[in-house]
């Protein structure tokens, strides 16, 4: 589905990923974790196609297309979805009438009809039962005002109406407590099938308990230092990533 | 915001649609002004010796006025030598039906949506429409009548209804109020008329639609509209002009009246054409609207999305006389390219516990200047008198600028007058979320720009606010949940 081949990326001058190489095929979880500074968020920017970021190297491929040719919106179009570490706050524009025009863009990418009411209304209320959003939330203006927990809540439930391949959840941990936390974590369970994929980035393992990944890769200075299986996680919840760094600034194999 | 700024320039250097030129004959004035260009005016509207003697009172006293230049606008003097103040459309003196119509002016209008066929009019809209000069045709005048609305042109008016409009006309905007209203009671052509009984609920959304078509000429339309106690009426008003090398004058008046527990809602979408992209032609639009809550807890609501011509100069106001009255001021201004706005509002408070509200969205683009001017003034004798004004700017690129002028006068100790104002830029964040979730830039914008402007747009009415969201290439905002 994903193929990551020795992608360098740079902000400002400043190379921030060294040469990645990654493959994520259809059903797995795959879990990013590292300190931080490491490049997760890079990544995950990456992917989506963030302006900000130079491509200086490497290639994406998502099923059979190149990613890196593509606008923002093409991506999404293709089924890449971001939970964004911040999601951003938009005045005005209600949660409802936001993925309305979402949903009906990424239809029109792929040559389908606009959705009518009833049945945009009908998965409304579907989708929001996954990750117990409160339908009120949904006609305020999207993300104003939320708290942390709401905004996170919020990006899972536009995730399961956007139906994504590849979902990217960059640090949905972060600022959330141990029951949001729970929340978020089934109902990126309940939309996970074997046709899909997940990338979760984090810092802590403690996601993880939760989304549970069949692999786990550890980034450090631009490049996946370590793989492993899930084992891999809690031996870093355990020996923090001082012991990973410690490997690589020795130079020794990893 | 590179990347934004050139989208931003796409979605807002969008050609003017409604540039094209009908091609029907007209019965213009000579050319210019002096005394006689008003005597031809009042002849050709057959008008009554008082309204001749009203115009030229007007007409000595803009002699002796001097354009204004406190705004902060910039343009080359007019010559008003240049101009010519009187053109209708040829057509049969009466008309019985309006198949009668010339087949050009209808095509006209219905090039511009307007859909004159009273068969066709299911969505319950009386149209006035007023094509240079004249008026064209109002529809749905015998609905209107069972009710004892009337809705008329002006002219029309005149020699039906002359008490009423002896009686009203220039008593909230005088003759001499200030330049452009002088040049409009000396030389005004045509307009709406409106009056509404006491105790009646217009059934239907009055509208007109002002299309300036014939070239070297100025539109000077009046409109009067009369709320009898314990009324209701919403009216709305929208207009386009042919796309032109030079800068045609657009120098209107409206006046609105609200007797005792009487409510006028007032709303417009202006799109006059704006000029091209390097600010060359386009309308001057310099009018001046006032409304009076003249009785007690009446209310006076003007709504305006301004998109269109080269330079906007429009304060629609309202005077609270009335104890317990309410004034509203709700305005989306956009300008773009080399397009100059400034406008606002007046709410002044004479009677005690009066209320305003102001909110002025302001959104400026290209190289154009967008500003909001707005006095607040609370008199001795208005107890309790209470203001809430907000003024919003979003600025697109960082060529334009956006400005804020209010003007706040306080003569009683008891009003509580409250000012917020801020200035915003389309974020890159908002945009890159949006583009992530599928949505294109300039869809993005026009969401993002939608959402800016819901307080506003959520007062038009349904028929506007389609219009209004088109014209903003809006999201549907209100059509789901």
């Amino acid at each position: 589905m994903l193929k990551i081949k020795d992608l360098k990326a740079r902000i400002d001058n400043k190379e921030i990923l060294k040469g990645i190489n990654l493959e994520v095929k259809p059903g797995e979880v795959h879990a990013i974790m590292g300190p931080n500074g490491s490049g997760k968020s890079t990544l995950a920017s990456v992917l989506a196609g963030r302006a900000e970021y130079e491509v200086t190297g490497g290639s994406v491929e998502f099923n059979g297309k190149d990613l890196l040719d593509l606008a923002p919106e093409e991506r999404a179009g293709e089924g890449i979805f971001l939970a964004f570490q911040y999601p951003i706050e938009i005045p005005g524009v209600s949660t409802t009438n936001f993925l309305k025009t979402a949903v009906n863009e990424v239809r029109k990418y792929r040559g389908q009809e606009a959705i009518d009411t009833v049945s945009f209304l009908t998965m409304i209320k579907e989708k929001s039962k996954i990750v117990d959003i409160d339908p009120a939330l949904l006609k305020r203006s999207l993300n104003e005002g939320f708290s942390g927990g709401e905004k996170k809540r919020n990006e899972i439930f536009q995730m399961a109406m956007l139906e994504p391949k590849l979902a990217i959840l960059d640090e949905t941990d972060s600022g959330l407590d141990i029951d949001a936390l729970r929340i978020v974590a089934n109902g990126v369970n309940k939309l996970k099938t074997k046709d899909n994929a997940v990338i979760v980035v984090t810092h802590y393992q403690r996601l993880l308990d939760y989304i549970v990944p069949d692999f786990v890769h550890v980034l450090y200075k631009g490049r996946i230092v370590k793989s492993g299986t899930k084992e891999l996680a809690l031996e870093l919840e355990e020996k923090g990533y001082d012991w990973i760094k410690d490997l690589v600034n020795e130079g020794s194999e990893v | 915001m590179s990347g934004n700024t050139k989208i931003l320039e796409e979605i807002t250097s969008s050609d003017y649609k409604y540039g094209f030129e009908s091609a029907f004959e007209s019965d213009n004035a000579p050319k210019g002004l002096n005394e006689n260009t008003v005597r031809f005016i009042s002849a050709k509207k057959n008008e009554p010796e008082w309204l001749l003697e009203w115009r030229l009172k007007a007409y000595h006293q803009w002699l002796t006025m001097v354009s204004p230049t406190w705004q902060n606008v910039t343009f080359p003097a007019i010559n008003y030598q240049d101009i010519i103040y009187y053109s209708a459309p040829k057509q049969k003196i009466t008309l019985n039906s309006l198949d009668e119509i010339d087949p050009e002016v209808r095509a006209t209008f219905e090039k511009l949506g307007i859909s004159l066929d009273e068969q066709k009019r299911l969505s319950g809209v009386a149209v006035d429409a007023v094509i240079d000069s004249v008026s064209v045709t109002t529809t749905f005048k015998k609905v209107l009548a069972e009710k004892g609305i009337i809705f008329c042109s002006l002219s029309e008016a005149v020699h039906e209804h002359p008490e009423l409009v002896k009686k009203h006309l220039g008593s909230v905007v005088p003759q001499t109020d200030n330049y452009f209203a002088a040049l409009n009671s000396a030389v005004f052509s045509d307009g709406s008329f409106c009056y509404i009984p006491k105790g009646v609920r217009c059934p239907m959304e009055l509208s007109t639609y002002f299309r300036i078509n014939a070239a070297n000429t100025g539109q000077f339309e009046r409109t009067l509209l009369i709320a009898d106690e314990g009324s209701y009426v919403s009216y709305l008003e929208g207009c386009t002009a042919p796309m032109r090398d030079e800068n045609q004058l657009h120098a209107a008046v409206v006046e609105l009246i609200a007797m005792e527990n009487a409510e006028i809602k007032y709303s417009t979408v202006q799109n006059w054409y704006p000029g091209d992209k390097n600010g060359k032609g386009g309308i001057f639009n310099f009018v001046t609207k006032r409304g009076i809550c003249a009785g007690n807890s009446s209310k006076i609501s003007w709504t305006q999305v301004e998109t269109g011509s080269a330079i906007t100069w429009k304060y629609p106001s309202v005077i609270l006389k009335g104890d317990n009255s309410i004034g509203e001021f709700y305005s989306v201004a956009v300008t773009n390219n080399h397009q100059q706005a400034d406008t606002g509002t007046k709410m002044i408070h004479i009677g005690k516990n009066t209320k305003s509200r102001i909110v002025s969205k302001g959104i400026s683009a290209g190289v154009s200047q967008n500003s909001y001017r707005g006095l607040v003034q609370v008199m001795k004798r208005a107890e309790n008198a209470r203001n809430f004004s907000q003024c919003d700017s979003l600025l697109m690129g960082d060529k334009c600028g956006a400005h804020t002028f209010p003007y706040i006068e306080v003569n009683n100790n008891t009003a509580q007058v409250e000012h917020e104002a801020t200035t915003s830029k389309i974020g890159e964040d908002q945009i890159f979320y949006c583009n992530q979730r599928g949505i294109p830039t300039e869809e993005a914008v026009a969401l993002i720009v939608n959402g800016y402007c819901k307080e506003v747009l959520n007062q038009l009415p349904m028929e506007f606010a389609v219009e209004a969201q088109k014209l903003l290439a809006v999201s549907l905002e209100g059509s789901v949940g």
